[in-house]
C-alpha cells in the first residue's frame, strides 16, 4: 500500500510569535547543551531533569520513512517532556515530569491474549527485537484543542499484529496500561477507573499510520511519555494514544476505552479528529499548536484523511467522535 | 495603627503575590509548554479562591466576634473581581485574539463559558456598586444586591467544574470550602431565627 504524505501545513506559516514563545526555551537548551558539553554525562543529566525529561537511551539505526521530515516545525524535547496528560502520574500537566520518575520502564513484560496463534507474555526486548525502528513525525491533537509536531520512534502496529497470527474471531484490538499503584500514585485515587484501556478496530490497527511508539528524537521513550511503549494513532485524539502498555488482547467485542466508561456522553469508541463534531463542552473546530499564539484550523481526521477516511467509508462521521 | 488596618495592609500585599508570581514567571518565560493555558488556569483558580476567601469574612466576624474585620470583605471581594478580570481578559484578548464571532457563539452555545461570563457580568456590578456612595445611594436594595455573590460563586464553580475533564483536587478543596461556608450561613440564619438575639447585638 502507498503511503501518501499531505503536506498541508509548511514551515513557512509559522508565524513570528511562535520564534518569541520558543526563543528562551532555545536559549536554555543551548545553555543546557553547553554545560552539558562542558560538565560530561553526569551533569547532563542533572541539567536535563530540572528543564523536561532526562536523555534516555540513543536509539541506533531508526530508519526515516515516508514520514520522517514533516514540513511541521517540530516541537521541542522539553515541550513534550513536561506537558503531558497521564492521568496515571496527576491530573495537572506538569504532573507527569514531576512524578514519571516512580515508573521502572524495565524489565517490563507485555502479555498477548485472546485470538491469536501466537500468545503470551514477554520481555520488553524480546517483544521489539524482530522490526526495524521507523521514526515518525506526527501531528498529535489533544482532545483539549491543543496540538504537538512530536518525532516518534517506533514500529508499524500492523508489524506486530502480523507477529502474533489473529485468527478470524479477532474484530478488534485491546490496549492495557500497567496497573502498579506502587509506581503509578495516580492510581490511588478514583479519578479514573484502572487500568487504562484503549482500542482499534482491527482494519484500523493494521492501517500503516498507526505505530506502537518506543522512542522519540532518537532516545527511549522518556517515561512521562508512556514508556517503555505505547499507541500512536495521528488521526485520533490523542487519548486514544494508550501509554506504558502492558497487555494487547485480540477480542471480538468493542473494547470500552476508559474515557468513554468515564464520560459516555463525551467520548466515544472511534474519537477520529473532526473539526465539525464538537465536543459537548467546547468547540473542535481550531486548536492552539504548543509554540504558537494563533489558533490554527482543526483538519479532519487531523490531516491524514488521505490515509484513513477509506476505514470510515458509509458511516455516520457523527458516530466516530 | 490599629491592627485592623495593619491587617489591611498585611492582606493587601499578600493578596498581590499571586499576580506578582505570575508576572515573574511570565518574565522568566516559566509559563509551561502552553502559556495561555496555564494562565488561564492560574487566573481563573486565584478569582474562585479570592471569592471563597471573601464568603469566609462574616462566619469569622461572627465566630470571632470583631466587628472590625468586615473591612477586610470589600477589598478581597475587589481582589477576587480583579483576577476574574485578569481571567476574562487572557480569554479575551489572548485565547481568542478579539474574534467576536467564536467568542459570542461560545457564549451563547457552550454553558461552560455561558456560567463563566455570567458570573464575571455579575462580579462586575458588584466591583461598580463597592462604592460608600452606591451603598449609601442604594440601601436597603444594596444589601440585595450584594447578596448575588452567592449565586456568582455557584456559577464560578459550576463553570470550573466544567472546564475540566475530570475533578481536579483544586476543585474539591474549593467546593467543599464554598460549602461550608454556605452553610454556616444558613445554619446561622435558623439559629438567629430560632433564638432571637438581643436588640443591641444589632
Amino acid at each position: 500500500m502507498l503511503i501518501k504524505r499531505s503536506s498541508d501545513i509548511r514551515a513557512s506559516e509559522i508565524t513570528d510569535k511562535s520564534h518569541y514563545l520558543n526563543r528562551r526555551q532555545f536559549l536554555n537548551a543551548v545553555a543546557m547543551a553547553t554545560a552539558a558539553t562542558a560538565a560530561g554525562p553526569l551533569s547532563s543529566e542533572t541539567l536535563a531533569a530540572s528543564n523536561g525529561a532526562a536523555h534516555g537511551k540513543k536509539l541506533a539505526n531508526v530508519a526515516k520513512g515516508a514520514f520522517s521530515g514533516s514540513g511541521d516545525k517540530v516541537n521541542s524535547w522539553n515541550d513534550i517532556t513536561s506537558y503531558n496528560n497521564f492521568y496515571e502520574f496527576g491530573p495537572y500537566k506538569e504532573d507527569p515530569k514531576a512524578e514519571a520518575w516512580r515508573l521502572k520502564p524495565r524489565p517490563w513484560t507485555i502479555t498477548v491474549e485472546g485470538y491469536a496463534e501466537k500468545k503470551g507474555t514477554f520481555g520488553f526486548d524480546e517483544f521489539i527485537q524482530p522490526y526495524a525502528l521507523e521514526e515518525r513525525v506526527y501531528r498529535m491533537r489533544c482532545v483539549e484543542a491543543w496540538s504537538m509536531v512530536i518525532p516518534w520512534v517506533g514500529i508499524p502496529l500492523k508489524d506486530i499484529i502480523a507477529t502474533y497470527k489473529p485468527t478470524s474471531q479477532a474484530k478488534y484490538v485491546e490496549f492495557v496500561t500497567a496497573f502498579n499503584p506502587a509506581q503509578m500514585p495516580g492510581q490511588t485515587t478514583r479519578m479514573l477507573p484502572w487500568p487504562y484501556v484503549e482500542g482499534l478496530r482491527m482494519d484500523e490497527a493494521n492501517n500503516p499510520l498507526a505505530i506502537l511508539a518506543v522512542g522519540l528524537y532518537e532516545e527511549s521513550l522518556p517515561n512521562q511519555d508512556g514508556a517503555p511503549i505505547r499507541l500512536v494513532v495521528p488521526w485520533k485524539y490523542g487519548f486514544k494514544g494508550v501509554k506504558s502498555i502492558a497487555k494487547i488482547r485480540f477480542v471480538d467485542y468493542q473494547p470500552k476505552n476508559t474515557w468513554q466508561v468515564m464520560t459516555p456522553n463525551e467520548y466515544g469508541f472511534y474519537a477520529n479528529v473532526n473539526p465539525n463534531v464538537d465536543h459537548p463542552r467546547w468547540s473542535q473546530a481550531s486548536e492552539r499548536r504548543i509554540g504558537e499564539f494563533f489558533r490554527r484550523k482543526t483538519l479532519p481526521f487531523n490531516g491524514y484523511a488521505d490515509q484513513v477516511a477509506s476505514l470510515y467509508a458509509g458511516m455516520d462521521p457523527k458516530k466516530l467522535y | 495603627m490599629k491592627p485592623i488596618v495593619l491587617a489591611k495592609r498585611i492582606i493587601f500585599a499578600a493578596a498581590l503575590i499571586p499576580a506578582a508570581v505570575l508576572a515573574y514567571n511570565a518574565y522568566q518565560g516559566d509559563l509551561t509548554a502552553n502559556p495561555i493555558e496555564y494562565i488561564t488556569h492560574f487566573t481563573g483558580d486565584w478569582a474562585i479562591r479570592f471569592l471563597v476567601i471573601t464568603l469566609a469574612i462574616t462566619p469569622i466576624r461572627r465566630i470571632t466576634r470583631w466587628n472590625p474585620i468586615i473591612q477586610l470583605r470589600r477589598m478581597l471581594g475587589l481582589f477576587a473581581f480583579f483576577y476574574a478580570t485578569l481571567h476574562f481578559l487572557t480569554w479575551f484578548v489572548l485565547d481568542w485574539f478579539f474574534d467576536f464571532k467564536q467568542m459570542a457563539e461560545d457564549i451563547a452555545m457552550r454553558p461552560f463559558i455561558t456560567l463563566g461570563m455570567a458570573t464575571f457580568v455579575m462580579l462586575l456590578a458588584l466591583a461598580l456598586t463597592s462604592t460608600q456612595r452606591s451603598i449609601r445611594r442604594l440601601g436597603r436594595k444594596w444589601t440585595q444586591l450584594h447578596r448575588l455573590i452567592y449565586v456568582a460563586t455557584a456559577t464560578g464553580l459550576f463553570h470550573f467544574w466544567l472546564a475540566r475533564k475530570t475533578v481536579v483536587p483544586q476543585f474539591q478543596v474549593v467546593l467543599v470550602a464554598a460549602i461550608l461556608l454556605l452553610g454556616f450561613r444558613a445554619w446561622w440564619t435558623l439559629r438567629t431565627r430560632t433564638h432571637p438575639r438581643p436588640s443591641t447585638a444589632h
